[in-house]
């Protein structure tokens, strides 16, 4: 664990909610993007001078784009309801990181420039001019907020800090104050085609590197195809799945899947990349052009389904907005929802008994597992509403003898965050991460100590890679995450 | 015909039309505005008489907040729903003859303003007393509880206190109605009363009161959960992306219009 200049939270005896403490995560934000990560995307690449007026010129485009804006800047009415609902919040003490008032950064200026009150009663509204010290703010507490919906559901109107603090990324790439993490990351999946920026040889030997190690620990051959035209399904899936752990174990679980199934399939290394971070900056225009590289992959692989591996914000943007950036896919198999999780194709094989799995070969673990946000708020699995919470714990117990689940107030559509969601997973940002992970780990604690359990897992690239970091700070080890599709691979019977 | 039936009657005929342009224009303003994408916080239904449902839950149980915060929850619906029976029980005033069922709800009317005030003097306390929510709350969140106060006191003091010419009353405002003005009764507490409904009426489509016609337009919680079976793009991107690139075109299905 590398060195630390903070507090890591303590373990609190009960939950309660904190005082405020004002201020205690004021700071500069993430890294500024440079203007060569900036103009890939369409964005300026230094702030403009004019920054006021183009900022508030985009706050009025957007109102008049999203109703979801409009109407979640006027209807709050500062109920409270929200408040105690963010990890953030609830990790660091700071009420700016309080949903409401998160989103308050943005009406405050909202209601200054664009309501009739605010023009002309500001101090009776809490209505502020567009300074510098907001736009720090905003650049600062913007990026203190995963997206990850859960205020949206305690709010009584579904307010939803996510689109506001999108709405407020998308204004500040305007003026030209992009965040380097994810605006480089876009420009590498525009420039290369994933945001680790692997080209295609280096995916192929990699492919080829699994494929052997899964023939020296199962004696098996089993294919992990690469552009292979004329294939069944297309697998579009984060490139942490190539590279990083626990996610490579995930991927060769969906390798072992389909060659049980006997279902072709391929990798794609023009769409190698399911990961779409314009979702983050609330770019449409971004997210649209990562969106038709798979369209693109699918034509040119002439595939009939499209299956997204296990990535949260990426199921967002597959399962909520694929078809209205990219579709219609009326060019694939019309048997098969487009596009569909690898949760979803893997127990569907289940339910048709097309698969073999002994659970025993999971009995040194006790599981429990953790419900990323963007799959539990922004998405579904299967027919029934709720599906996204059944699937994947249908597929643990299938594959495992021991699972239990965590306090279910931190689960299902009130589940928490890992903390690195939403653009945040950066280095520099590791305090706010490292706080924001308390409540999560906190849930896990209590069945570690009442279950014995001993990893926990998840279906989000972003999830894994976030615990693998934050788990040391909280006295867990790196390798208690697992991919849930490591479970299913390793009770495979080949 | 005296200066304050004058005044009365006339800030009625303003209120009333800025209450109804304003809200108008800001329903007409979310209508009118796409909602691009398909948002709903999930698990959401499935099919759109679900969705309907599900919006009906948060207005009439208010299901969210419930589970968010009981205590909100509690003074939240005590006051908008005794704030209901009691403008139900206003009808009397406006109408001649009255409707039977309004001379029934009469009685729970008048004892539901307790209720009524119960909820508001809970909330203000919240927001004096817990840190939170006194840190997110500008002038403007007082000064709406504290008006609701004065309008919800000044009704009970006429109702239970010091009553007002109700008969009287009741000419002015049938008079105001049809433009047959008659002289408005001058107790302090009746023209309190009329006054705070007056500035509530004036203020309503300015304010955070919106949130009444906003909850029906809130695209995470009126959306039905299907992008996958049923495409939905707003005219704004059909326009920008669609109009003259390939996938509209290739395709025979017409995207639903984002609505």
């Amino acid at each position: 664990m590398a060195k630390i200049d903070f507090k890591v939270p303590q373990f609190r005896p009960y939950a309660a909610i904190p005082n405020i403490q004002p201020g205690v995560m004021k700071g500069k934000g993430p890294y500024v993007a440079k203007p060569e990560m900036q103009k890939p995307l369409g964005f300026p690449g230094e702030l403009v001078d004019n920054w006021q007026q183009v900022a508030i010129e985009k706050m009025g485009e957007l109102l008049k784009k999203y109703r979801s804006l409009q109407v979640y800047l006027d209807a709050c009415v500062k109920c409270g309801a929200c408040t105690d609902k963010c990890h953030y919040f609830l990790g660091t003490s700071d009420p700016k990181n309080m949903p409401v008032a998160r989103q308050d950064l943005l009406r405050q200026v909202y209601r200054r420039y664009f309501t009739f009150s605010g023009k002309y009663f500001p101090n009776l509204v809490g209505a502020e001019d567009l300074t510098r010290e907001i736009l720090d703010d905003w650049y600062n507490y913007y990026h203190q907020c995963s997206q990850c919906r859960r205020c949206s559901v305690a709010c009584p109107y579904g307010i939803d800090t996510a689109d506001i603090s999108m709405a407020a990324r998308e204004i500040m790439d305007a003026i030209g104050l992009g965040q380097k993490y994810s605006n480089e990351i876009i420009g590498k999946v525009f420039k290369i085609g994933n945001n680790l920026g692997l080209p295609g040889p280096a995916l192929e030997n990699t492919l080829e590197g699994l494929e052997e190690d899964i023939k020296m620990d199962t004696g098996i051959d089993v294919r992990l195809p690469l552009n292979e035209a004329g294939a069944d399904v297309l697998l579009v899936t984060p490139s942490a799945d190539f590279f990083a752990e626990p996610h490579m174990d995930g991927l060769i679980g969906y390798a072992k899947v389909f060659h049980q199934a006997g279902i072709s399939w391929t990798l794609s290394s023009h769409a190698s990349e399911a990961a779409n971070f314009a979702l983050f900056i609330g770019s449409y225009d971004n997210m649209r052009k990562i969106s038709m590289r798979i369209r693109e992959a699918a034509l040119d692989l002439k595939v009939k389904r499209i299956v997204f591996g296990e990535c949260g914000h990426a199921w967002r943007v597959a399962y909520s907005f694929l078809n209205t950036l990219a579709g219609p896919f009326d060019f694939l198999d019309p048997n098969y929802p487009v596009p569909q999780h690898i949760c979803e194709f893997t127990y569907e094989l289940l339910q048709k008994g097309a698969l073999k799995l002994d659970k025993s070969a999971n009995d040194h673990r006790r599981i429990t597992y953790h419900d990323s946000c963007n799959v539990a708020r922004a998405s579904r699995m299967g027919p029934m509403p709720g599906g996204q919470f059944i699937i994947p714990r249908e597929l643990i117990k299938a594959s495992c003898n021991y699972f239990y689940d965590m306090l279910p107030e931190t689960l299902y559509d009130q589940t928490f965050c890992c903390g690195g969601g939403g653009g945040l997973l950066t280095d520099e940002l590791i305090e706010v991460r490292v706080k924001g992970a308390l409540p999560r780990m906190e849930a896990l604690k209590q069945v570690v100590d009442d279950y014995g359990v001993t990893h926990m897992a998840a279906i989000c690239a972003i999830c894994k890679t976030q615990f693998a970091k934050v788990l040391p700070y909280y006295g867990f080890e790196m390798d208690q995450i697992v991919s849930l599709h490591q479970l299913v691979g390793d009770a495979i019977v080949l | 015909m005296g200066f304050l039936t004058a005044f009365y009657a006339l800030a009625f005929y303003v209120a009333t039309a800025i209450f109804i342009f304003g809200l108008g224009y800001k329903i007409y303003q979310y209508a009118r505005t796409p909602a691009p994408l398909k948002v709903p916080t999930t698990p959401a239904p499935v099919t759109q008489s679900g969705a309907v449902f599900r919006i009906l839950t948060e207005v009439v149980i208010f299901k969210s907040l419930f589970r968010a915060n009981k205590w909100i929850w509690l003074f939240g619906i005590a006051f908008h729903g005794a704030l209901l029976v009691v403008l139900l029980r206003h009808l009397r005033y406006f109408i001649e003859p009255v409707w039977t069922w309004v001379v029934l709800l009469q009685p729970f009317g008048k004892y539901a303003a307790f209720v009524m005030l119960i909820g508001l003097l809970g909330l203000l306390a919240r927001r004096l007393l817990v840190e939170r929510v006194r840190y997110i709350s500008a002038p403007s969140d007082y000064l709406m509880l504290i008006l609701l106060l004065v309008i919800g006191i000044s009704g009970v003091m006429m109702t239970f206190v010091t009553h007002t010419d109700i008969v009287n009353l009741k000419k002015f405002m049938l008079g105001v109605l049809y433009l047959d003005w008659q002289p408005i009764p001058t107790d302090p507490s009746l023209l309190i009363h009329l006054a705070a409904v007056i500035l509530l009426m004036i203020i309503f489509p300015f304010s955070k009161l919106l949130h009444a016609p906003g909850v029906f337009f809130s695209p995470s919680r009126n959306q039905v959960d299907n992008p996958r079976e049923q495409r939905h793009v707003a005219p704004w991107a059909i326009e920008h992306y669609e109009s003259r690139t390939a996938p509209a075109s290739a395709s025979t299905q017409s995207p639903q219009t984002a609505s």
